[in-house]
């Protein structure tokens, strides 16, 4: 019977649906009643559920099995069809049971914190979808449905963290969440379009959903050679990983979750810390059968997982405000989990994924207590001595930070662990052999830096003696039951989770199902890692030395932060930033974040703002709209102006016009233009053909000839016959008459002898009567071609 | 008579009636010419749901044929009939135009009478050119809406209406007459082929030009529809008209008449004429991704909330461009869900500027913040509008876009004519066509936090009431459908389903029809023996016989004459293919 699961996110979400519609009407008592009731509800559909999985998982003998509800087919076109269709497996099972579970204790919670919220009802309506959206998230059966949980939850994280949206920066910061958030959900799209491209003919009518996407064909298909030698794996495995990095706060998306602090405290716990952004790790390890497939794209989430640990722990240690540690503290502890999921050990990923729930969510709900009780305020600086005043807080507090520092025994030790062995041993296709103890190094460092900084914290907070004013110090009180309750469920939980993944030291006889709970689990549900043939496995006396590391590390961090902060904000700390220029340097640096988000700012947004503008000004309204659109406009415009002017109806004008045109016919008419000559060689030698040139004037010009092209005007054979006997009769001076002497065909045939290589023709205007020459250079074909024509080439080039 | 086909000419009545019965009642009865105006609206819509009942899925043909003799001199019937693309066209126009009167009550206080009878009137235009299947009866529709749109902006418009109104009609009309010399020209060719003058488009569908032909008149067709749709970089007429219309003639504008530059492809232009869609595509597909992107990034810098939301239908009408050249299933059907959504959303971004304005007389948004505080119903709806216009999933934006983008990622191996190398791929332009997904939550929700979120600082603001009942009579329905498109998509899309098929099917068919003269689908190519390899340059070389010529020319002169010299200025265009085409068909008519 798989028939209910769609009541798991439908509960919570009708639950939003009474409380953000008629909420605003209903007594508190109801309004969180509603949310309650429906969290709660769900959290008991999810353990029903557990019960029939695990029957169904017992059955294949511990090797998998899923639950599978198809509630409608949601989108049909063509062969794409994507059914809204829910699927319960080991792994969603377990963050189902996470989502649940700690979204009804933080329900619980808030009705104690939010109590004098104006706004009640809409707080719990957005819990509720938020709820809702993560159970679909990890809930649905392919990657769309997934994809509506996942926008979802962005879209409820900017409600929540923009909750007190009278604070401008408050609500900067929610859409700062939801816009970056956005960039990682492209990126997600165009994994998803490339895995349909690449798996479209094997969907059998249900395409992306993570069946299709895990069988043995759709591997075949990741494997395909796509761009630059890389697999499709490598593409569409980074691409998905970047929607996480959004998602889930990896660099270079990390920039939103600071700021998201900016909500109310137990969403930073539930949404922040516990759930939402896990769901990248989630993702990858849900597609897991394509992360596998390629070790580039492996190399990268694990990279990208050490470089945020890293750096996210830098970050933690100058700042002074409570969340801001808890939030850094999250991102590097994202970090950590994907390395697990980089490292293909993606059940530790997981398993990561619940511990860090439990305490983390805790270290955030008692922040909220703390808060609470120091009228608001997260500064650290003015804390301290806490310790008496809230003494349920205190302690549950101290149980996260040591799970968080990695002390034996509690949640984060075997975790943590897990992960760093997993890394030590990690040697994957492809990787050399060294990075997996890089990558161990790397986050031993990060594991010192996460002791140390919350550890530091812890002592600011609780130890030594308070440094708040009067007036805050006189209301300091313990929280009510609605918030203490929760703290202490989560502490027993952080507990005694830890113990569902020892490490395979020995045989737990009988109990394997319990204490190597996680691998008996989860393994079924995701892939394997690519590992190197042959590669060796770590020996019990290296998993012992591991662990010792680990523990030592965490030990170390916490010592380091008592010798330093035991007793409050620590002087010699302060002296050296003052007086050491690196070490000035570094506080900056640290307390700066690096200078990342202005970075962003300048290279970024500030462009981007600066191109919009420019594109709107200059593009739209100049280039398009002003010179195109109305400059067109403006010529139809011109054009009409001068015709009306033109056209008024005044006959005088118009006869001016006539008259003005006639003139014009004339002028323009009468001009000989292009005059010239043209020539062509005949059996009897060469023939010119004189063109006067078109117009009234090239009609009746009168031409003159220069066929030799000596200076002087060649005379018609009769004046020269005439001349000659002139001449002959011995006047040397003979008369020659302009009119009728020289010669004035439009058409010659001259042999070639009497032709000039320069021709010049004389063409005298009609109407103006003047007269202009125009000169030809007439090419002879040459006798021998291959020697005349290059100096002929020659000559017409020059 | 087919079944239903007593529903279309109802719904082009009732709202022409509705028109008539308000310019009858006195002027200055402004309760009763809404309320007759409501009144017919409503009873239009609630005919227009009787088209679900008769409309079969499974069936990619026209519906509700009604089919009558109109103008026989011209051969133009009065045909009008729907399938799966028009069909959901039709219900959002009859959907939204209710709802944009009555969200007109407070708005508009000016000429009342006058007012209701336009919108009637419009609304007759925009559902007689969603079902007109006669080209003629098409292109009266298309210009009938052109004149009410003109007096929406131009009467009851803001300070620059006139401008904005004038540049909106120059604009329309430049497209369209182009168009109407292509249709004549078509017209012609058709009856050249087979002696019978008629404008119907089915009969005019089955007609194969010459490539070149093709090409032109694809052009010109996709002029008219190109501006209206609008693509980058035609669009400028957009925000001006935006800006300037009251709240009603936006809502109309975006909802409804921007979707007839889509439509129009879909119908007209890419069926007629395909190859010359096929060469155009790739250059129209990042055209369309340039409007997305550089509407996005517009809408960003704007300040006048109106302004923003015209430059994001350029963006969101870029989506609707780019699945249909894409030319799959995927892409097509996207698109036209893309429009049905940006009609709801769009729309209802519109109408919520009306309230705001109604009581604020301000379109700036510095001049709001923190409304949310003071109109918490109002905002949450308003969230919800912007949510489902930034194209969330769950709601109707997504679907649309996803699919769009989806058909176009996918384009590169269905493409029938191969994409060529020197343009960007299709799974590029996918690429970057996505990447308005960041963009419309950029600019959305930067004009969401500026208008409701923030201190609530301005004075005025303080007293602003929140959604009274009859403006959350307009609002309720408009989420409601949004809500109900983004979890149901499947009833809409399976109804498009055979209809786009059949469509993509006729295009392929037709796209494999070789080169030559104009003649009937399916036949062959007249003087074949060379031709019949479908060489491009054999027809156009082909000389005419001897002793043909005379007669020939007559009968060229003829038609040039009777399509009233429109041919003749196309033949010059289309080149000698034109005049080649006539001299083989021979004898006809």
């Amino acid at each position: 019977m798989a028939s209910k699961l769609f009541l798991i996110p439908l509960l919570p979400l009708l639950g939003a649906l009474i409380n953000l519609t008629v909420g605003r009407k209903l007594s508190r008592g109801f309004v969180h009643a509603v949310a309650v009731a429906s969290v709660s509800a769900s959290l008991g559909v999810v353990l029903w559920t557990l019960w029939e999985l695990w029957g169904v998982y017992k059955a294949t003998g511990y090797v998998g099995g899923e639950l599978r509800q198809v509630v409608y087919t949601w989108i049909e076109v063509g062969n794409f069809k994507v059914e809204l269709a829910f699927r319960m497996d080991t792994l969603s099972a377990v963050m189902c049971f996470v989502v649940t579970f700690i979204g009804t204790l933080i329900h619980i919670y808030s009705t104690g914190y939010m109590a004098d919220e104006k706004r009640y009802a809409a707080y719990f309506g957005y819990l509720n979808l938020f709820m809702g959206s993560m159970l679909i998230l990890v809930l649905g059966s392919n990657l769309p449905v997934m994809f509506i949980g996942w926008e979802g939850v962005g879209v409820c994280s900017f409600l929540l963290i923009g909750f007190y949206f009278e604070r401008e920066d408050y609500a900067n910061a929610g859409r700062k969440a939801f816009v970056v958030n956005r960039i990682g959900d492209f990126a997600f799209l165009l994994g998803m379009f490339l895995l349909y491209w690449a798996t479209k003919d094997l969907g059998a009518g249900n395409s992306l959903d993570f069946a299709t996407l895990s069988s043995d064909a759709a591997k075949a298909a990741y494997g395909k050679s796509f761009w630059g030698g890389e697999r499709l794996a490598a593409a569409a495995g980074i691409l998905l990983f970047i929607g996480a990095c959004g998602k889930s706060a990896q660099i270079p998306l990390y920039v939103w979750l600071p700021d998201a602090m900016a909500g109310p405290t137990p969403v930073s716990a539930l949404i922040h810390a516990a759930t939402m952004v896990t769901a990248g790790v989630y993702m990858v390890a849900r597609m897991s059968v394509l992360f596998s497939m390629s070790t580039t794209a492996l190399i990268v989430v694990s990279t990208i997982g050490l470089l945020t640990a890293l750096t996210a722990a830098f970050y933690a240690f100058a700042q002074t405000d409570l969340k801001k540690v808890l939030a850094y503290s999250t991102v590097s502890q994202l970090g950590f989990m994907f390395v697990a999921v980089g490292t293909g050990n993606y059940a530790f990923g997981i398993f990561h994924v619940v511990t860090h729930a439990f305490f983390k969510a805790g270290l955030f709900l008692g922040a909220g207590s703390v808060m609470h009780a120091m009228s608001g305020s997260g500064d650290i600086m003015k804390m301290g001595g806490l310790r008496k005043r809230l003494p349920i807080t205190h302690a549950t507090f101290l149980i996260y930070c040591l799970a968080i520092a990695g002390f034996p025994g509690l949640a984060g030790f075997f975790s943590k662990d897990e992960i760093l062995a997993g890394a030590y041993a990690a040697h994957l296709d492809g990787w050399p052999a060294w990075y997996g103890k890089f990558l161990w190094a790397g986050l031993t460092v990060a594991a010192l830096g996460t002791a140390f900084y919350m550890w530091r914290l812890y002592f600011l907070v609780f130890a030594g003696e308070c440094r708040a004013d009067e007036e805050t110090q006189h209301h300091i009180h313990e929280s009510p039951f609605a918030m203490t309750f929760p703290l202490v469920v989560l502490a027993i939980g952080t507990v005694l989770v830890g113990w569902l993944g020892m490490p395979h030291l020995w045989h737990a006889h009988g109990w394997q199902k319990v204490f190597h709970g996680v691998s008996y689990w989860l393994d079924p549900s995701v892939a394997d890692a690519p590992t190197v043939a042959g590669a060796e496995h770590l020996t019990k006396t290296k998993i012992i030395w591991l662990m010792i590391t680990a523990t030592v590390v965490g030990l170390a961090g916490i010592f380091m932060a008592w010798r330093i902060y035991g007793k409050g904000p620590s002087a010699g700390i302060a002296n050296l930033v003052e007086h050491d220029p690196n070490a000035r340097a570094l506080y900056q640096a640290s307390k700066n974040k690096l200078w990342v988000d202005e970075l962003y700012e300048k290279i970024i947004l500030g462009p981007f703002r600066w191109l919009a503008r420019g594109l709107f000004q200059l593009v739209d309204r100049f280039l398009i709209d002003t010179v195109l659109v109305n400059g067109s406009a403006m010529a139809v415009s011109v054009f009409g102006r001068v015709t009306r002017w033109i056209q008024n109806g005044q006959v005088q004008r118009y006869m001016v016009g006539i008259i003005l045109g006639a003139a014009l016919i004339f002028l323009l008419t009468g001009r000989a233009a292009h005059p010239g000559i043209s020539y062509r060689f005949v059996p009897e030698g060469v023939e010119l053909q004189a063109y006067p040139g078109s117009g009234l004037a090239g009609e009746g010009a009168t031409l003159r000839w220069d066929l030799r092209g000596d200076g002087a005007w060649d005379l018609t054979p009769e004046a020269e016959a005439r001349l000659a006997a002139e001449r002959a009769k011995g006047n040397q001076a003979p008369k020659i008459d302009p009119r009728t002497d020289y010669l004035d065909d439009p058409l010659l045939v001259r042999p070639t002898g009497e032709v000039g290589p320069f021709v010049r023709l004389e063409i005298t205007d009609k109407v103006s009567g003047k007269a202009k020459v125009v000169t030809t250079h007439v090419v002879f074909p040459a006798a021998k071609p291959g020697a005349a024509a290059p100096s002929a080439a020659k000559a017409g080039g020059k | 008579m087919m079944p239903g086909a007593f529903i279309l000419p109802l719904l082009l009545g009732l709202p022409l009636l509705g028109a008539i019965f308000v310019m009858c009642t006195p002027k200055g009865e402004h309760a009763l010419h809404r309320g007759l105006a409501l009144v017919f609206t409503t009873l239009t819509f609630l005919i227009s749901l009787l088209l679900l009942r008769y409309f079969d899925n499974r069936v990619g043909t026209y519906q509700a044929v009604l089919d009558v003799e109109w103008i026989p001199v011209l051969g133009a019937r009065f045909k009008l009939g729907v399938d799966g693309i028009s069909l959901w066209l039709v219900l959002l126009t009859t959907f939204l135009t209710p709802l944009t009167l009555l969200a007109a009550h407070g708005a508009v206080q000016k000429h009342v009478r006058e007012f209701t009878a336009v919108m009637l009137i419009l609304e007759t235009g925009m559902l007689g050119a969603f079902v007109a299947l006669d080209l003629f009866l098409f292109y009266v529709f298309w210009e009938v809406m052109l004149i009410p749109m003109y007096l929406l902006i131009g009467i009851w418009g803001g300070q620059r209406r006139l401008y904005a109104s004038i540049k909106f009609v120059i604009y329309t009309m430049i497209g369209s007459l182009l168009m109407l010399v292509a249709i004549f020209y078509v017209y012609v060719q058709y009856a050249s082929v087979t002696g019978v003058y008629t404008t119907d488009l089915e009969a005019l569908s089955r007609l194969v030009l010459p490539h070149d032909a093709q090409l032109w008149c694809f052009c010109a067709f996709a002029l008219a529809f190109a501006i209206k749709i609008p693509l980058f970089p035609l669009h400028t007429w957009l925000p001006d008209a935006h800006v300037e219309a009251p709240t009603a003639g936006s809502v109309i504008l975006a909802g409804v008449l921007l979707k007839f530059g889509i439509y129009g492809f879909l119908r007209f232009a890419m069926p007629m004429f395909p190859h010359g869609a096929a060469v155009m595509a790739p250059y129209i597909a990042i055209l369309a991704v340039v409007g997305i992107i550089y509407g996005a990034f517009v809408a960003f810098a704007q300040d006048d909330v109106k302004k923003l939301v015209a430059y994001s239908s350029v963006s969101h009408l870029g989506f609707c461009a780019l699945g249909i050249f894409s030319l799959t299933a995927m892409g097509v059907s996207g698109s036209i869900y893309a429009m049905l959504s940006h009609g709801l959303t769009t729309g209802g971004l519109f109408l919520g500027i009306g309230v705001l304005y109604e009581r604020r007389h301000t379109r700036r948004m510095a001049e709001y913040g923190g409304i949310w505080k003071q109109m918490p119903v109002f905002s949450g709806l308003f969230l919800i509008i912007t949510l489902g216009s930034a194209g969330l999933p769950g709601l109707s934006g997504f679907i649309g876009e996803f699919l769009t983008i989806f058909g176009t990622f996918i384009a590169g191996d269905t493409f029938p004519k191969g994409w060529p190398d020197y343009l960007p791929a299709p799974r590029l332009l996918g690429a970057l066509a996505a990447t308005g997904v960041i963009f419309g939550a950029v600019y959305l929700l930067f004009m969401f936090q500026k208008v409701f979120f923030g201190p609530l600082d301005k004075k005025k603001n303080g007293s602003l009431p929140d959604l009274s009942g009859r403006e959350l009579t307009v609002f309720l329905p408009l989420v409601v459908a949004i809500f109900l498109m983004g979890f149901f998509p499947r009833p809409f899309l399976r109804s498009m389903e055979q209809s786009v098929q059949a469509m993509l099917q006729t295009y392929k068919v037709r796209l494999a029809e070789p080169d030559g003269p104009a003649r009937l689908q399916g036949d062959p190519v007249p003087d074949a023996a060379p031709a019949a390899a479908g060489t491009p340059t054999a027809m156009n070389t082909a000389a005419p016989g001897p002793g043909d010529g005379a007669a020939l020319d007559a009968q060229l002169r003829d038609l040039a004459g009777r399509a009233q010299g429109a041919a003749a200025r196309i033949e010059g265009a289309a080149g000698a293919s034109a005049a080649v085409d006539v001299r083989a068909n021979g004898g006809t008519p």
